[in-house]
């Protein structure tokens, strides 16, 4: 028995060693994954926190504090800005929100999670002051999206601007010319000639909201009405995601996403091996080719969406985090001009771009010098990005969030993409009428 | 076994008590030391760190979660609403949660109870070569964590023609499965998950267990020409009775009580809910949609069936007699 412990001893060891970084990933301790300090050796320096999930926005703030300092000598500040798990984030500020203490003075929230921020008294300051006077130079529907009763709680960090990634190596191997396709319709035809080119799908849907959302907002509907009714069964509704499940089971242009999402293991494999000829989704998805699809360089043209029949909209501003200061901040002032300073203001966001390849939600800096730069995601796309970009700021449509906006995009997940798209065992009216009963009972009891 | 020694030591102890003379009259200084030293008091001081930290971390919350239960409560707002969080538990997402818990408890039960039995069972016997290895293998599962194991699963039972579980299947002439989108498969990856975690741990208590059977006990039987299975039967299962109970009640409990197999799997939200399970609710309800009244209620529901459960297997079995009786 001695021998079989020692043996377990030396397994054990080896396997903590091995493990140490999903460890720490699924723990439930408080330790951030990574903290970055800024501003460490300036004295009397004010010391404000940030949370968030993603580690380059992490940077990005550290970055910023710096710059900060160097210009605000009277008013430094030591920032330290932590990185946790994703849900881990959200769920610890919820709780310490809910406690009404342990709450950082800064924090990421990510727009499928923001909603839950906005119940109750709700514990962010408005950054009313800030936005106001600047209003015009913003595309406003990204701003709106973090609005409660006429005030801003979050500072977005990008525009992300819905668009199409073509594959141009697969639209050659077609014979498509891409600026031809205006259209849905020249969508759907242009992927019927890809597909018996070359056997590969124009694109997948996946089953979450990204496979949904875009095409329900581009038709100038959402699932909310600005009166905050809930609208998952109205009629554009349910035709966006007819038009979805058609480009599926009728035209068969596109098959559902290896994975189930733009995001996982899988599919990143299956895009970067030119698996699919096109991909709809927000700017901000150029990150994820740089980072993780190295063998398209070069290869992938962005283009506007096409137009919905009666409808001018281009784009639509999707997805997203907004930066928000909480109310238990014992600098929430201070708090709230460094991230103004760092994401709100005109070099906020150009540095938004130059350093995290997000489209600025300020079109006032997208013809700035310093944003057309030469830098890796014009290396890897093409030189125009920005123009696309300011030819559609007029036309671009944002969404509505209301608290039960959460409950939409879980009910999305796991019960309307599955049965109308991979089942077919419902219709997407019958599917997204379901849903919209199981919602509005919530909603009903919770009033 | 362990039963009975302690009776032993408790019956040597009363006659030490009967047979103590009166202790001399204390000193009034010495007083406080020797209530630290006495007997009746003892015990307690060494009981009490577990005895405060169940007082705080377990019952004050179990408690909370009561009173939680009926409330609404978001941030600076919290409203007594009586029995409305109940009210609305009775759902069709509940009930697929409670369906599929169930599956899940009964299967990683048969699975998790008789393999390991069977596997501590080979392991102790002289004709299996390289024990420790086998042993050190089976136990690593349970040290891994469950986020790596959930990735390597996702990626093994990936959809495409070319997952390694699909290649295995298109040998046989099986068209590739959407492992992780229907519902047969998608219980079975949680139970595979579940067994491959806590096989090891289980192979240890059935160990435990073999090694407290007398060998004499096998020698006579021996000598009355009993082949192996009658040895099995009529001396190892009955001797590993206390171990199978306990194994069952931790499996019962750990069953209901399922999460992190669902969520590495489908990050909570699993489609048409084919994970969902109870836990999984709880935490999509409370934590996920800020509705914390309402997981509350799930929590309160989800101990109660734990409860009645696991009372119910134990009286069946008889797992609150003593092992003597």
């Amino acid at each position: 028995m001695r021998k079989f412990f020692l043996v377990l001893l030396v397994f054990m060891l080896f396997i903590l060693g091995a493990c140490s970084d999903g460890e720490s990933e699924t723990s439930t301790s408080s330790d951030a994954d990574e903290t970055v300090v800024a501003g460490e050796d300036i004295e009397d320096a004010t010391e404000l926190s940030f949370w968030t999930f993603a580690g380059t926005h992490a940077d990005y703030f550290a970055n910023a504090a710096e710059r900060w300092n160097e210009d605000n000598p009277d008013r430094p500040i030591k920032l330290s800005a932590e990185t946790y798990p994703f849900d881990q984030m959200h769920n610890n500020l919820l709780l310490a929100l809910q406690s009404g203490s342990g709450a950082p003075d800064l924090a990421d929230i990510e727009i499928a999670k923001f909603s839950n921020f906005l119940k109750g008294d709700i514990q962010l300051e408005p950054l009313n002051e800030l936005i106001e006077p600047e209003l015009d130079s913003f595309v406003e529907e990204r701003l709106g999206i973090y609005t409660k009763d006429g005030n801003y709680y979050g500072a977005p960090t990008h525009l992300g601007a819905t668009v199409v990634y073509y594959n141009q190596e697969i639209m050659d191997e077609a014979g498509v010319d891409i600026d031809s396709i205006e259209t849905w319709d020249d969508y759907v035809e242009a992927g019927k000639q890809v597909v018996s080119a070359t056997g590969k799908p124009m694109t997948t849907i996946p089953t979450n909201w990204y496979g949904i959302w875009p095409f329900v907002t581009q038709k100038g509907a959402d699932f909310f009405n600005e009166e905050g009714e809930l609208t998952l069964d109205s009629p554009e509704v349910v035709e966006a995601l007819e038009f979805v499940d058609s480009l599926i089971n009728e035209h068969e242009i596109a098959e559902i996403t290896p994975g189930g999402g733009y995001h996982s293991e899988e599919f990143y494999g299956f895009m970067n091996n030119g698996g699919q000829a096109s991909i709809v989704i927000p700017m901000f998805y150029m990150k994820d080719f740089v980072e993780y699809m190295p063998d398209l360089e070069g290869k992938m043209q962005i283009r506007p969406m096409p137009l919905a029949p009666g409808s001018d909209t281009q784009s639509v501003a999707m997805g997203g985090t907004g930066t928000a200061v909480i109310s238990q901040s014992e600098h929430a002032d201070l708090a709230k001009d460094f991230l103004y300073y760092a994401k709100l203001s005109k070099e906020g966001n150009i540095h938004l771009w130059t350093e995290l390849g997000f489209d600025p939600p300020r079109w006032d800096v997208w013809e700035a010098p310093e944003v057309r730069e030469d830098n890796v995601f014009y290396e890897y796309f093409h030189e125009d990005i920005f123009d696309i970009l300011l030819s559609v700021k007029d036309d671009v449509a944002g969404i509505n969030l209301s608290e039960y906006t959460p409950d939409v995009l879980s009910e999305i997940d796991s019960n309307i993409m599955h049965s109308v798209l991979r089942e077919g065992n419902q219709t997407p009216e019958e599917a997204l009428k379901q849903s919209a009963d199981t919602i509005s009972q919530k909603m009903k009891s919770a009033n | 076994m362990i039963n009975k020694v302690r009776h032993d030591v408790e019956g040597f102890e009363f006659e030490r008590r009967k047979n103590r003379k009166e202790p001399p009259p204390v000193k009034k200084r010495k007083r406080a030391k020797s209530f630290l030293n006495s007997k009746q008091v003892v015990p307690y001081v060494f009981v009490s760190p577990f005895i405060i930290s169940f007082l705080i971390l377990t019952l004050y919350p179990t408690i909370q979660a009561f009173v939680m239960s009926f409330q609404r409560i978001l941030p600076g707002q919290v409203t007594f609403i009586g029995f409305q969080n109940y009210e609305r538990i009775f759902n069709p997402a509940f009930f697929k949660a409670l369906a599929n818990t169930t599956i899940y408890t009964v299967a990683t039960v048969a699975i998790l109870v008789l393999v390991p039995m069977i596997l501590a069972t080979l392991l102790d016997s002289k004709l299996v070569r390289f024990k420790t290895i086998f042993r050190s293998a089976l136990f690593i599962p349970s040290l891994t964590s469950v986020v790596v194991a959930g990735i390597i699963f996702r990626l093994f039972f990936a959809e495409s023609g070319g997952s390694i579980a699909n290649q295995i299947v298109g040998v046989f002439g099986i068209d590739p499965i959407s492992w992780q989108y229907t519902g047969w498969s998608g219980m079975l990856l949680m139970v595979l998950i579940a067994s491959w975690r806590w096989m090891g741990v289980n192979v240890l208590y059935f160990l435990a267990g073999l090694q407290n059977i007398s060998k004499e006990l096998y020698e006579s039987a021996d000598i009355d020409g009993a082949n192996v299975f009658q040895k099995f039967r009529y001396i190892t299962l009955p001797s590993l009775k206390p171990i199978i109970i306990f194994v069952t009640t931790i499996s019962i409990i750990g069953g209901f009580r399922v999460f992190e197999e669902s969520y590495v799997l489908w990050q909570g939200n699993s489609p048409g809910n084919i994970g969902l399970t109870l836990v999984g609710y709880l935490y999509e309800q409370g934590i996920q949609q800020n509705d914390m009244g309402f997981g509350a209620a799930i929590g309160v529901i989800v101990l109660l069936i734990i409860f009645i459960v696991s009372i119910l297997y134990l009286l069946i079995t008889g797992g609150f007699k003593r092992g003597d009786e």
